[in-house]
């Protein structure tokens, strides 16, 4: 075990890419999901033992083949990318039961490996992005990640999922692009890749190259933007998220975002922030502005929405409104609202997608017209929707009300008493699209296309229950979330300029 | 019994309704008549001062804090979980008393709440098992149900912003008299008496509860009004603004109530206008008057309940709620008419009744004070309660012609839980000694003196006497009594038709104009939001390019600019 230890870093991300290789060479679907199992389950332990490490003594840094940095790659663990590791590993370890008779159902046997194969790639992907502290291994690994979800969103159940996926290819390679280029302008003001060193050499370099630095950050924080699709960016998110599968939905939903968010959160705090004083510059309030819009526009079209997977996917796009607004606050309040309700929201919308994925298991299909007293016929999976629901209103007793509350006292330090109300008031927006679902599963009668439906096997519905309980329990003791986060956000407030 | 272990009486109630649904018939009717008592045992455990913590979001949250006036409502709220679930023990849709049961568990949360984030919490837990209690009624309900939680959580929204604005103010220092000088706190009152009716939004009581079922309504009449004057009174008692609101309510509710044909939602009418008496009394704020906002509080529930049980057995009875289409029951309900009217004459404050010892006190205190205007309003206000309330009521229903309905008395169960009312009705108004031993400060006030006494019988004898007189002008037609939620239910439709109609000539320009701003609305959500709407549909890809150039030369141009 001893010898693991000092590894750990290079092992969350070297398993899964190794796994996904044998996931490829299984070529049969049972091998691949029992090998992807294994792998999914080891993750939390790896993150969760560095999550320990780091709030017991501080970050760590592992060279990469003990290169030093800046010349190697440095993977640097803070409790900002524990947090979001743990979170990443925990959801796909905990889902990953739901996948094989999700995939099986919707996947032929022939691509099923591969469904596997690229679930660990983007793993991969996600995790690498997340522990690295060099800038361009980021985008590396961001491209990873990328292109393995196109996969995953191409192999979705009907024939719009091409069209999603070459939609969210060229978009996503259109904000890659920008990020490289943000990156590559830094290089050139800097002579740097790694994270910190940038962070260090940028302050000097900014009374001669103030313009580039500008640009820099300008292009980094645009094609972050895109991939964790804050409005009006986030035109390909619908129908990915609606058209792939609904296994992947939920995994993606939960994860590749939130790990977008990280990136653009490391990068204005741990890097620009330590530099200059970018509160002076307008991105915070472009943030602020983009996010209220988001929390609004998207939740009124998620009201109007006839598809309950285009539903909850325009309700990301709110949610990812109040994640980045509470970073767009720059408080320790807003910040630890922003990061904690990172983990919120991706608790409860695996456990929404992941009740759509059961629901379409059963009756094939997520029309809402078609679902009418769905309660009554799958009341557990209809429950957890419930309760995964009232959590993105924000009802006090769920997770969504601590990320609501610290979002308020956020706006609140800054004296915002309209933006206070308007927090609170979108998520009335938000009552209307999950209430419509509720009354329809729950008060109608059952319609005819779903009379033989019932609640999914027990590896489906165990993860969705757990997660619909976490949900719960978050909502009541906030110590792993609320307490994580804020030390994280007294991390990067306290390295700010 | 060691006071170091105390549970917090809010829980037992909750849970039991939350496996309510899984029980079998014969345990779920025993359960539902134990749970309260034993919540009620719970409650009188409670010992004065904060008796249960809990850390939340980094705060040290007193979930039970007692005292007299927690426990005087809290006993009021056991009791009427006690008599509703008898009542509602053959009601059908199990999950109507299971919510019912969550929502008086959160009640009575909230009455022992010891810090402003605790009220919300329940607060809000309240405002979802309402709901359900509404919407468990049945496809009636869906649209009212949809209004009420909209109404609600709006309350919730002005409540949350006050509560977290004070917090961050002040920190989370208890639950106690507040001044009214800041943003947070008049959030706070405006959260507050939304849930107490009052103006402008007082139509929320009237267009939800009536479309519950037989039994919901009589939960829904005891709980969220008064844990609204609950808070009133701990939070903003004496605070001047709550007397002109609390007569606003008064009077409202006098004059719906009299134009009302729906004997529901006459009842329903009667609660706005109770409550008023009770937030005049909160703000006048001696001593006195806060006692009696109090005791009115405990008493009103009785004795509405106790209305909403006949009513709600009518209803069960014979299906039809509206005045034109009842009448003449007392022959075969004798029962329920005669609980009616002890209910009717307790609204009333006829003498020895429960309304009689508690309302007099409100009035006492206001000439106490020398509010001579504010003393004379509510004499006349009760004059018109029992014209709307008192007589009304029964005499439409129970009397009047004779509708050709012979119902029996309702099952054994409702006639044990109106008469258990009936008699508390009576022997509060015969014996207020132990009422009075319970309020939050000392009593001492004699309802029954000789001029206390005369005045009322005069005041209730000559508003009879005119009730009868002008029976003619008061003859229920088949009417419906518009109010302020008509402006949120119909005023797109309605707008364009009523126009239409009254509308010639000059006014046709208008009327078209009307028609198309009503239209263009939902045109225009359609045409954005809607589902193929310009910011709904699915976006060519060329379009997603454009607007990241868009973000791009934004931040260039603002950021150079600066």
């Amino acid at each position: 075990m001893s010898a693991v230890w000092p590894h750990l870093p290079i092992l969350q991300v070297i398993i899964p890419l190794f796994g996904a290789l044998l996931a490829g060479f299984a070529r049969r679907s049972g091998a691949a999901f029992a090998i992807t199992l294994v792998v999914s389950w080891l993750m939390p332990l790896c993150a969760g033992a560095m999550l320990w490490q780091v709030l017991a003594s501080g970050p760590i840094s592992y060279h990469l083949g003990s290169w030093p940095p800046p010349w190697g790659i440095e993977y640097r663990v803070d409790v900002l990318n524990a947090f979001v590791l743990m979170l990443v590993s925990t959801i796909g370890a905990v889902i990953m039961p739901f996948a094989r008779r999700s995939v099986a159902f919707e996947i032929e046997e022939g691509q099923r490996a591969w469904f596997y194969c690229m679930y660990l790639l983007c793993l991969t992907g996600l995790l690498g992005v997340t522990i690295t502290g060099d800038a361009f291994n980021a985008f590396v690994f961001l491209e990873i990640s990328s292109l393995s979800t196109y996969v995953l969103i191409a192999l979705g159940r009907d024939r719009r999922a091409l069209l999603a996926a070459f939609q969210y290819l060229i978009m996503g390679t259109i904000g890659a692009t920008l990020y490289v280029a943000g990156v590559g302008l830094l290089y050139l003001v800097t002579g740097s890749l790694n994270m910190v060193d940038i962070a260090a050499r940028l302050g000097p370099a900014w009374a001669d190259n103030s313009r580039a630095i500008i640009a820099a950050l300008a292009f980094v924080t645009v094609g972050v933007s895109l991939k964790l699709a804050l409005f009006p960016l986030h035109a390909w998110l619908p129908n990915a998220y609606a058209y792939a599968p609904s296994w992947a939905t939920a995994f993606l939903s939960a994860t590749a975002t939130k790990v977008a968010i990280y990136l653009l959160v490391r990068f204005l705090f741990s890097i620009f922030g330590v530099a200059i004083d970018f509160r002076a510059l307008p991105v915070a309030a472009i943030v602020v502005a983009l996010s209220l819009a988001a929390m609004f526009v998207a939740s009124l079209i998620a009201v109007f929405q006839s598809n309950l997977s285009r539903m909850l996917a325009y309700s990301s796009v709110a949610q990812i409104g109040y994640i980045t607004l509470g970073i767009g606050f720059v408080n320790l309040a807003g910040l630890t609202g922003g990061l904690v309700h990172i983990v919120n929201h991706a608790l409860m919308k695996a456990a929404l997608f992941l009740a759509v994925g059961a629901i379409f298991f059963r009756v094939r299909t997520v029309r809402l017209s078609e679902l009418a007293g769905i309660g009554r016929k799958m009341p557990i999976t209809m429950a957890a929707f419930t309760v995964a629901g009232f959590g993105l209103v924000g009802t006090p007793g769920t997770s969504g009300f601590i990320s609501k509350w610290y979002l308020a006292l956020g706006a609140l330090e800054k004296g915002w008493w309209v933006v206070v109300f308007l927090i609170v008031a979108s998520s009335l927006i938000a009552l209307v699209y999950v209430g419509r679902v509720l009354e329809l599963a729950w008060l109608r009668e059952p319609s005819d296309a779903i009379k033989d439906a019932n609640d999914p096997p027990l590896s489906m519905l165990l993860p969705l229950v757990l997660l619909a309980a976490a949900t719960i329990y978050f909502g009541l003791d906030t110590e792993w979330t609320a307490g994580i986060a804020s030390m994280a956000a007294k991390d990067l407030l306290g390295g700010l300029r | 019994m060691t006071a170091s272990v105390v549970i917090p009486p809010a829980v037992g109630l909750i849970l039991g309704g939350l496996i309510l649904p899984m029980l079998q018939v014969r345990l779920r009717w025993l359960a539902v008549l134990v749970l309260p008592l034993a919540t009620l045992l719970l409650v009188w455990q409670v010992p004065d001062g904060v008796s249960v913590k809990a850390s939340f979001l980094g705060y040290e949250l007193a979930l039970v804090k007692g005292d007299a006036l927690s426990r005087l409502f809290a006993t009021v709220f056991a009791v009427m979980a006690f008599a509703g679930g008898l009542f509602a023990l053959n009601q059908d849709r199990v999950v109507e008393l299971a919510a019912a049961f969550c929502y008086a568990g959160s009640a009575i949360g909230v009455v022992f709440a010891g810090d402003l984030l605790t009220v919300f919490i329940f607060w809000e837990l309240m405002a979802i098992a309402s709901t359900l209690v509404v919407w468990s009624a049945g496809p009636q309900a869906r649209g009212a149900g949809l209004r009420y939680a909209a109404i609600h959580l709006l309350g919730g929204v002005l409540l949350m912003a006050g509560v977290a604005g004070e917090i961050a103010a002040n920190g989370p220092a208890g639950f106690s008299k507040m001044a009214l000088d800041t943003l947070p706190r008049w959030l706070m009152l405006a959260g507050f008496l939304l849930n107490a009716g009052a103006p402008p939004l007082s139509a929320w009581l009237p267009d939800a509860y009536p479309e519950s079922s037989w039994s919901g309504m009589v939960f829904l009449s005891a709980f969220t009004t008064k844990t609204a004057v609950y808070v009133l009174l701990r939070g903003f008692p004496g605070a001047e603004p709550l007397i002109y609101v609390g007569l606003f309510m008064v009077f409202y509710g006098i004059v719906y109530a009299i134009l009302e044909n729906d004997m529901r939602r006459i009842l329903a009418y009667s609660i706005v206008n109770q409550v008023g008496f009770m937030v005049t009394g909160i703000g006048i704020g001696t001593e006195m008057a806060l006692n009696g906002a109090a005791a009115h509080a405990f008493t009103h529930i009785i004795y509405k309940a106790l209305l909403l049980m006949s009513a709600g057995s009518v209803l069960y009875m014979t299906g039809k709620r509206k005045c034109t289409d009842l009448g003449g029951l007392f022959r075969t309900m004798p029962l329920t008419t005669v609980c009616g009217i002890v209910g009717a004459l307790s609204i009333s404050s006829f003498p020895l009744t429960s309304g009689f010892v508690s309302k007099s006190m409100i009035s006492e205190a206001a000439g106490m004070q020398h509010l001579a205007s504010v003393w004379y309003l509510l004499a006349a206000a009760s004059a018109g309660v029992f014209l709307h309330a008192g007589i009304k009521f029964p005499w439409f229903v129970f009397f009047q012609r004779d509708s050709g309905l012979r119902p029996d008395d309702p099952p054994w169960n409702m006639r044990a839980a109106m008469i258990f009312f009936a008699v508390l009705c009576i022997g509060i108004g015969v014996l207020p000694g132990p009422l009075y031993a319970l309020l939050p400060y000392k009593v001492d006030f004699v309802p029954y003196t000789a001029s206390h006494v005369v005045f009322y019988l005069q005041l209730l004898l000559f508003s009879g006497l005119a009730f009868f007189l002008m029976l003619g002008w008061l003859k229920r037609t088949l009417t419906i009594t518009l109010d302020i939620d008509w402006f949120y239910r119909w005023l797109g439709p309605m707008l364009a038709r009523h126009l239409d109609r009254v509308v010639t000539g000059v006014w046709n320009g208008c009327v078209s104009m009307a028609k198309r701003g009503a239209r263009g609305v939902p045109e225009g959500i359609q045409q954005y939001l809607g589902p193929e709407g310009i910011l709904a549909r699915s976006w060519p890809t060329g379009t997603m390019a454009f607007w990241m150039t868009v973000m791009l030369a934004a931040y260039l141009v603002l950021s150079y600019l600066r």
